[in-house]
């Protein structure tokens, strides 16, 4: 019996929903993954790793094509080639986050700081640098999948945002605000722990799951997008507060 | 405090002689004159002086002889008539002190001749009034001390007098002539002075004169020099500024070419070799940017067949256990020699990035005392495998750094990798943290086998083994060291090694306390402390010396003596 036996709960904007058909098989698998790859031997060799690791997937070899599978799919992540045929994919990436919040993953060959921030910038959840190892890609799309645990749904406050953690939803005086799942749970994770200031490598621990240290840049990109989203001035950032040197805390209220 | 002002001011007036041609120049060039012009005045001074004199001593001892002659016709006419000698005395003077007052020149008249008598400072002279008879020399007087002696002139300084007391003196010649008094029979001395005051103020007027042209002159040349030296100084300042600016990189940089003279050719010259440089520097720009970009894609190429291979290995790896043992092995094969492969195309696009120069630094305070556990921690299964025992070394205080947390930690990892790898069984690995208010370091030591002389600057050669025969064991690319060093450079800091066979090496990475700001000394010793002694001592004194100059680090053999 695996862990994840149990339909995971699904990421999705509140905006959003949409709903899954419970079938037989999808109860036994972890999630649906779309793999968005030109090369072909690629794709399928992700696929059989995948299957083998209990994942439903969905091949698509071209970027302009990728939306309309993301509609006919309705994958729980997305496994994003940057280099496509069509349209690259940064603007996939960017047109499937405009109406969805679905972890997206990038397959990027290059390693370079401006290629990875384009990537996190356009709306990726994170990234591995080809030739990455299975496993290494296995925990990445399980962190995307398995979210923050909610242990606890009392609302939280962070700022003068209020938090419904069962809900997954964030309001600023009873008004809704749109945050992608790794959004979602970045500000959860500062908010639990109001007076803690989190390093980013805690962060990138819990949140996106990695157990070695990994790229910093990860955590300053998404934080700067959340800080778009939910202060007041982003240039003067109150609910997300960078603590030089250490990393970042929640604001006080 | 006031000296050493002034040797700072000599000092900085030495340095700017050396380094101004224009002013060198200009001063040897008005040196010069000064002496041409101070040589020439001399000489026409003297010739107008001398011109001036003969003419006016030509005219005067005319005028004394006319005056003479007149006198002596006189008293030739009177002879006879009146014997009272003094009487004849004042008729003859008289009459000459009376024209010498109108016609500007002082009479004495001395005498009688004898031997030792006679002189005018005895008495009984008649003379011009106000005229101070001291103005007649002694030595004229000498020459008139006997009877029959010829007309004689020479120079003296007439003074004249007012109530006794000496008044003033102006330069004169005077002129000496004898005659004889037919009243009793005497010879006596008529001594005529004729003043120079004319003479004297048209010399000083010459000399002015010539002082002022000579000034003028003087300057004039000076000014000339300094137009001739810019024109020469000029072009050559203009090529040397040109020169600095294609040494630093821009080609495009050329002279401007005005005229056919020498200097124009100069340039013209110049901007052909610049052409030629450039075109050299193209080519090779060219021929290693079309080397890196292929370095580049092909590492981008082979990514993505290496993730299939790589994922199609591991799920061979997985089920190696349902295999033959000889198809077993042959996953496990593949699965090594993968990810050694994956290694090599990782550092390959690293060297690449660093050659096309996108490496790009994310600077923050680092303090390398935690990068130093950090690396301890990671590299300890790596050590323990080996049988290595990892000892890290930190002083009470942080040792910080502005750097790339990311790179530092890669070289500093890359070092202890290769301390383990060269280090003997059962070996001990030092990591030294050390840091001042000006840079951070950190050491490895190890004692294995060593470095012979020379190899402490190959080590960061790309592709580098000092045995091509000894196998790798911990599985190093041989890149690691050169992108160490490349990390180094990018933050302005050194990574130095040493080494002597069979007493093991140390690796010194030194950083600046600020990003780019320039490094004059390390904290740590490049030398470690248990170095054989003959060696330490060999080495200490160039260490201990403030300032020996930024070392060649890694490239030169400097490295391996500091």
């Amino acid at each position: 019996m695996s862990p994840y036996a149990e339909p995971v709960e699904i990421p999705r904007l509140a905006r959003r929903p949409y709903t899954r058909a419970v079938t037989s098989e999808s109860l036994s698998a972890q999630g649906r993954v779309l793999v968005v790859d030109d090369d072909a031997s690629l794709a399928e060799m992700l696929s059989i790793v995948l299957r083998q690791e209990g994942f439903d997937t969905a091949t698509v070899h071209r970027g302009d094509q990728a939306l309309e599978a993301f509609h006919r799919h309705r994958p729980d992540v997305v496994l994003l080639d940057l280099m496509l045929p069509g349209i690259d994919g940064i603007e996939v990436c960017r047109q499937i986050r405009r109406e969805s919040g679905v972890p997206i993953v990038m397959l990027t060959a290059k390693g370079d700081t401006i290629d990875v921030v384009t990537g996190l910038e356009s709306g990726a959840d994170d990234y591995v640098v080809k030739p990455f190892k299975p496993k290494e890609l296995i925990a990445r799309i399980r962190a995307r999948v398995r979210r923050f645990d909610a242990q606890v749904d009392e609302p939280l406050t962070i700022g003068d945002l209020t938090i419904d953690v069962a809900g997954h939803k964030v309001t600023r005086a009873g008004t809704p605000i749109n945050l992608t799942p790794l959004e979602f749970d970045l500000l959860v994770c500062l908010a639990r722990k109001p007076h803690q200031v989190f390093s980013r490598e805690v962060l990138l621990e819990q949140v996106w799951g990695y157990r070695h240290a990994a790229d910093t840049r990860l955590v300053n990109v998404h934080v700067q997008r959340l800080r778009s989203k939910v202060e007041h001035d982003p240039e003067n950032p109150e609910i997300v507060v960078t603590v030089r040197g250490v990393g970042y805390k929640a604001g006080t209220p | 405090m006031f000296r050493i002002r002034g040797r700072l001011a000599l000092r900085h007036t030495w340095a700017f002689w050396r380094r101004s041609i224009q002013a060198r120049v200009v001063v040897t060039t008005v040196l010069l004159s000064i002496v041409a012009v101070g040589v020439v005045g001399w000489f026409l001074m003297q010739r107008t002086r001398a011109g001036l004199l003969d003419h006016r001593v030509g005219l005067v001892t005319t005028e004394a002889a006319s005056e003479v002659q007149d006198a002596r016709n006189r008293l030739s006419a009177a002879s006879g008539i009146d014997v009272d000698a003094s009487g004849q005395r004042r008729d003859l003077v008289e009459p000459i002190i009376q024209r010498g007052q109108t016609r500007g020149f002082d009479v004495v008249l001395a005498g009688p001749v004898s031997e030792g008598g006679g002189r005018i400072a005895d008495g009984g002279a008649e003379f011009s009034p106000s005229l101070d008879v001291t103005s007649v020399p002694e030595s004229l007087e000498s020459h008139f001390s006997s009877p029959g002696a010829s007309t004689a002139w020479t120079y003296t300084q007439i003074r004249s007098q007012s109530g006794g007391q000496p008044a003033s003196a102006v330069p004169g010649v005077v002129v000496g002539s004898q005659v004889e008094l037919p009243a009793d029979g005497q010879t006596y001395t008529l001594y005529f002075l004729f003043p120079l005051q004319e003479e004297q103020d048209t010399l000083h007027l010459v000399i002015r004169a010539m002082a002022a042209a000579a000034i003028l002159l003087v300057v004039l040349v000076a000014g000339v020099a300094w137009l001739v030296a810019r024109q020469v100084v000029s072009p050559i300042r203009m090529a040397r500024q040109v020169a600095e600016r294609l040494a630093a990189g821009q080609l495009t940089e050329r002279l401007r070419v005005t005229g056919e003279d020498d200097l124009a050719r100069l340039a013209l010259s110049f901007n052909q070799m610049a052409t030629a440089l450039q075109g050299q520097i193209r080519q090779l720009e060219d021929l290693s940017r079309v080397q890196r970009r292929f370095t580049s894609d092909v590492s981008h190429e082979l990514r993505t067949p290496l993730t299939t291979v790589r994922m199609a290995g591991d799920v061979l790896h997985d089920a190696r256990d349902t295999f033959d043992p000889a198809t077993a092995r042959a996953a496990e094969l593949l699965q090594g020699e993968l990810d050694r492969f994956e290694r090599l195309l990782g550092d390959l696009l690293e060297i690449s990035r660093f050659d096309a120069g996108v490496a790009v630094l994310e600077t923050d305070d680092v303090n390398l005392v935690d990068v130093a556990y950090r690396v301890a921690e990671s590299s300890q299964p790596l050590a323990e495998k080996r049988n290595v025992e990892l000892a890290v070394h930190v002083p009470d205080h942080p040792c910080v750094a502005e750097a790339d947390v990311r790179r530092v930690e890669r070289v500093v990892r890359n070092l202890v990798a290769n301390a383990i790898d060269h280090a003997g069984e059962s070996d001990r690995i030092d990591v030294y943290v050390g840091g001042d208010e000006h840079s951070a370091a950190i050491a490895v030591r190890d004692h294995g086998v060593g470095l012979a002389p020379g190899e402490a600057a190959m080590v960061f050669n790309r592709f580098w083994r000092a045995d091509p025969a000894r196998a790798r064991t911990t599985g190093g690319t041989g890149l690691g060291l050169s992108i160490s060093l490349e990390d180094t450079h990018l933050h302005g800091g050194w990574l130095q090694a040493w080494g002597r066979p069979g007493e093991g090496a140390q690796f010194r990475l030194t950083l600046p306390r600020r990003a780019g700001a320039p490094l004059r000394r390390s904290p740590i010793p490049l030398v470690p402390r248990d170095a054989p002694h003959d060696i330490v001592r060999q080495i200490r004194p160039a260490d201990a010396s403030p300032n020996p100059g930024p070392p060649h680090d890694g490239t030169g053999p400097s490295g391996e003596e500091r």
